[in-house]
């Protein structure tokens, strides 16, 4: 068998913490990244004896839009199934999902790849509530003891499942940034993954060229970035290869663990021990019925896209190398799209957001939501360049101050002094630099144009870049007598 | 005394809540060693709350339940007050919170003297399952009360509160009611909030009054039904004022009798002062018609196995892990959870689990749960028909009287048939009541009346009617006040 000529099968599912004020069920706050163990808890999300669950309506909103974002099938009605298994951080023991109709069914997801754009399918999208968190320690006297902090029992989770349509683990990952990327701008979701706001398991199998795709996969858990999987899905790639050439089947159906630190998969669940989950409605909480109405009220509320985004910028003419950079990291495009609304020249604010602006954000160590350059600062330094008043090396200089200060481009300009256009002024100080420089005059003369870089620099230094550049070169060049 | 009866006394103060209360604790004090009613007493509650509601009606408190003793079910949830559905699972357990049910008649001033006896998480249709003791029958001290909620039947029954709470999830209002002579009332599915009331079966469980009379299961449903924003499947519908329609004519009333609850295994006994009770009804004016509900007799069946499906996850809870039985013996987590069940629930507790884990399993779900579901269905199309051409239905309550304790332990199957006649209208989430009609063997016997869904005040209307006509004693031999 040639390990080079396998088919490589993968789909994804995709768990999403919505943001929403309460939890799916109970009036709780779903916000528990900061809270101490067991504060943000209730009759309902303690799964105490007698309690009822009601459900959140932003939740179910949230996942509708996504569903429409996907393309996905709404029907008119959806419920709530409960799925038992028996796990000390799951507080009814079974979890309120939903099994056979889901919110969402049916849609797709395009993603940008080298060799072009691809769709794949979106099996479903559904609400359930999430779990307790559960942690293993050990007491002061060394016994083991398992601690369980519901704060985050009945947070509203929102399941996006894949169609098996990736065949690398390049476009898992770039399914996985592209997905992200809608949810941010769907703002259903922090989507941090660090944070466990978006979590991930795959599904994949590898099959040899020629042979039909089977049932059997493996499904791998704990991946708590995207780097880590696309490392997984890589190692399995290799490891089930290995199995196909070694024994000619394909790898036992189980599910197996990423560990991070040892860059591999271990098995975790054979297919023996797969669970029953013994799903059946949820006879707590009626059908959901979804009208007409609340699909087009969402549908009239969907921001606009990555998709769309990236479609407004390149046709208004910026590099899309630079698009996809500011859509990659939305408070940077809001802060662009306002910048435009006041100086609609896409390039130029670009060059300056994404180089500049950036790297001043970056050096003084602060993000964009707290720097105090806001769009309207910003388009005024750069009318200022466009003036005359100040020169770009000016202009990249006091975008800095500004970022530092919290100081306005024209309060910073009054202050030091614009760009110096007068031409007597800029004769002046000409003439002396030629006096105070006979060597490198002489170098000029003796062919070394080099020199009268040397001179300009003299100039702007004793300026402190204020001089405009371009009056200075014509000047010297002149009193050089080119 | 009834409870309205106490209600007009204490308006015109003859009599206060605190005497009223201190009466009732003392009757308690006599009797509960005979009969078993209570798990626990609250004595110290219901003081405080008698004291209150008599300041309250010197402020000029209307309400008819201000200032009366009510027992409750121990499966309903008090806050600061223990609730152990009858299981060791739950002994010691004080929930923070009240039911919406308990909140309301807090609210209103209503004195509770106790939580009752029951099977263990309302599973029994005898008392017998309780954890802690059994409950006796106030007619006759060798006889079951019914169940589940025999401690709600008995308690009224023998004078222990005015009125009582209990939940029926396939009669368990109804049978005891029948066992114990005294009025159930299962309201509509929806009716009243379920929100506090520990789940057995979720959609069939609902709250009801247990009470000495018509009018006063008619004052307390009033006061407890409503829809609850906490109760996603409540009726979100506007309360009746039942008590208005008592003493309304019955006449043109159309009675259905349905064929399928008088073949065999109904009691002689038991079917002869039914069929008198409808020829009464017949002379008050009703219009008597024979009907047919033909998929009766798979009820039992399809309730025995969506019951115990939704309880095998209702019950899936109760792991050791947060509240309750744990059993700290263990070495680890998964031991405390495994052991914590096997020994915190009882056997019948166990065997529904089982059932319903089993029908709900892979590979027999379609056979079971699902097959249940359209069998379900199949059992509210006939309620949906025959209500059509009549308002209400007639039936026997349970094909017999109080069997004697013990009788049935042995004997699921046996247990689970008198529950034959009650189990539909639970299928059916319909509306349905238990009212005396007589005795036999020296035993009472219950009328049950159905009608479809949201018909309480016809039922009420038609029950007081009937209750007024037969005079029914209300009398337990063994008690003599």
């Amino acid at each position: 068998m040639d390990p080079n000529s396998f088919r490589t099968v993968i789909g994804l599912e995709v768990h999403v913490q919505l943001k929403t004020d309460s939890k799916m069920f109970c009036s709780c706050s779903s916000d528990y990244a900061d809270s101490e163990p067991n504060t943000l808890v209730c009759p309902v999300c303690l799964g105490m004896p007698g309690v009822l669950p009601v459900v959140n309506r932003l939740a179910v909103e949230s996942t509708l839009l996504t569903g429409l974002a996907l393309g996905c099938h709404i029907s008119s009605e959806s419920k709530f199934d409960r799925k038992n298994y028996a796990y000390p951080d799951l507080m009814k023991w079974y979890q309120i999902s939903q099994y056979d109709m889901p919110l969402c069914g049916r849609g797709s997801l395009k993603i940008s790849l080298d060799d072009g754009d691809k769709q794949i399918g979106i099996t479903r999208v559904h609400l359930e509530e999430d779990t307790a968190k559960m942690i293993h320690s050990e007491s002061r006297v060394g016994h083991k003891v398992s601690l369980i902090d519901a704060n985050r029992s009945g947070v509203p989770l929102m399941e996006i499942v894949s169609e098996p349509d990736m065949t690398s683990p390049e476009e898992a990952r770039v399914y996985l940034t592209t997905l992200r990327n809608i949810l941010l701008y769907l703002d259903v979701s922090t989507a941090n993954m660090q944070e466990g706001a978006f979590r991930c398991d795959a599904n994949i199998s590898i099959w040899p060229a020629g042979m039909d795709t089977g049932d059997v996969k493996v499904e791998i858990k704990n991946m708590n970035s995207f780097r880590a999987v696309f490392r997984a899905l890589a190692f399995e790639e290799e490891r089930q290869s290995r199995v196909w050439v070694k024994t000619g089947q394909p790898p036992e159906q189980e599910t197996r663990g990423w560990v991070e630190a040892s860059g591999e998969t271990v098995s975790q669940r054979s297919k023996e021990y797969a669970h029953d989950y013994r799903y059946f409605p949820e006879p707590d909480l009626p059908p959901l019925k979804v009208t007409d109405h609340l699909i087009s009220s969402l549908r009239s509320a969907m921001p606009e896209l990555p998709e769309s985004v990236f479609k407004r910028l390149t046709e208004c003419g910026l590099r899309s190398s630079d698009a996809l950079q500011l859509i990659d990291d939305r408070p940077l495009l809001i802060f662009f799209d306002e910048a435009m609304n006041e100086y609609p020249q896409p390039q130029r604010l670009a060059n300056w957001i994404l180089n500049n602006f950036v790297q001043e954000l970056r050096d003084s160590e602060t993000n964009l939501a707290s720097n105090p350059v806001a769009p309207r600062g910003f388009v005024e330094l750069l009318q200022l360049e466009d003036k005359g008043h100040i020169n770009s090396k000016m202009t990249a200089e006091l975008l800095g101050r500004m970022v530092s200060s919290g100081r306005s481009a024209k309060e910073l300009v009054a202050e030091t002094g614009g760009q110096i256009t007068d031409d007597d002024e800029l004769q002046e100080m000409v003439s002396k630099i030629i006096k105070d420089n006979p060597q490198a005059v002489a170098d000029f003369r003796a062919g070394k144009k080099q020199a009268a870089g040397f001179l300009v620099g003299q100039i702007m230094k004793a300026t402190k870049g204020r001089a405009n550049p371009g009056m200075v070169n014509k000047q010297i060049s002149k009193e050089l007598g080119v | 005394m009834t409870a309205h009866e106490a209600s007009g006394l204490l308006r015109k103060r003859e009599v206060s809540s605190v005497e009223l209360t201190e009466a009732v604790l003392g009757r308690i004090g006599e009797v509960e060693q005979s009969i078993g009613a209570h798990i626990s007493v609250t004595s110290d509650l219901a003081m405080k709350q008698a004291a209150a509601a008599d300041l309250a009606i010197q402020g000029g408190a209307v309400h008819s339940l201000c200032g009366i003793p009510i027992g409750l079910k121990d499966v309903l949830s008090t806050a600061d007050v223990e609730t152990t559905c009858g299981s060791r699972m739950l002994e010691g357990f004080v929930p923070p919170f009240d039911a919406t049910v308990v909140g309301k008649l807090r609210e209103i001033g209503a004195v509770f003297t106790g939580k009752l006896n029951l099977d263990e998480f309302a599973m029994g249709s005898s008392t017998e399952n309780s954890a802690f003791h059994v409950t006796r029958n106030p007619w006759d001290l060798t006889r079951v009360p019914g169940g589940s909620s025999g401690g709600s039947a008995a308690a009224v029954a023998a004078c222990e509160c005015m009125v009582s709470l209990g939940s029926d999830t396939g009669g368990s209002i109804r049978q005891p009611a029948s066992f114990c002579g005294v009025v159930g009332i299962k309201p509509t599915y929806g009716r009243v909030s379920r929100f506090g009331l520990v789940a057995f079966a979720s959609s069939l469980d609902q709250i009801g009054p247990i009470a000495r009379d018509v009018k006063d299961a008619a004052i307390v449903l009033e006061a407890i039904s409503g829809g609850d924003p906490k109760d996603s499947t409540s009726l979100h519908v506007e309360v009746p004022n039942y008590s208005e329609v008592l003493g309304r004519s019955i006449e043109g009333v159309r009675v259905g009798v349905p064929l399928e609850y008088f073949g065999s295994g109904l009691d002689d006994d038991v079917k002869e002062l039914v069929l008198k009770a409808i020829d009464q009804l017949d002379d008050l004016g009703a219009k008597v018609v024979d009907v047919s509900l033909p998929h009766t007799e798979y009820a039992l069946a399809t309730y025995y196995l969506l019951a115990p499906a939704e309880a095998s996850a209702n019950l899936a809870r109760y792991n050791g892990v947060k509240y309750g039985y744990s059993d700290l013996d263990s070495s680890d987590v998964n031991d405390m959870m495994a052991f914590s069940r096997a020994r915190g629930f009882g056997e019948e507790v166990k065997r529904r689990i089982m059932l319903g884990t089993y029908a709900l399993s892979s590979g027999y779900y379609d056979a079971y749960y699902l097959k249940a579901q359209k069998v379900r269905t199949l059992i509210k199309a006939d309620f949906d028909e025959v209500f059509q051409n009549v308002d209400l239905l007639v039936t026997p309550v349970s094909p017999s009287v109080a069997f004697p304790l013990g009788d049935r332990v042995d004997d699921p199957y046996g247990m689970y048939m008198s529950d034959v006649m009650t189990i539909p209208a639970s299928i059916a989430g319909i509306a349905g009541l238990s009212v005396p009609c007589g005795f036999a063997e020296g035993l009472p016997v219950g009328l049950q009346m159905l009608g479809p869904a949201l018909s309480e005040p016809i039922l009420l209307q038609t029950a007081y009617a009937y209750e007024q006509e037969a005079k029914v004693s209300s009398k337990a031999p063994f008690l003599d006040v």
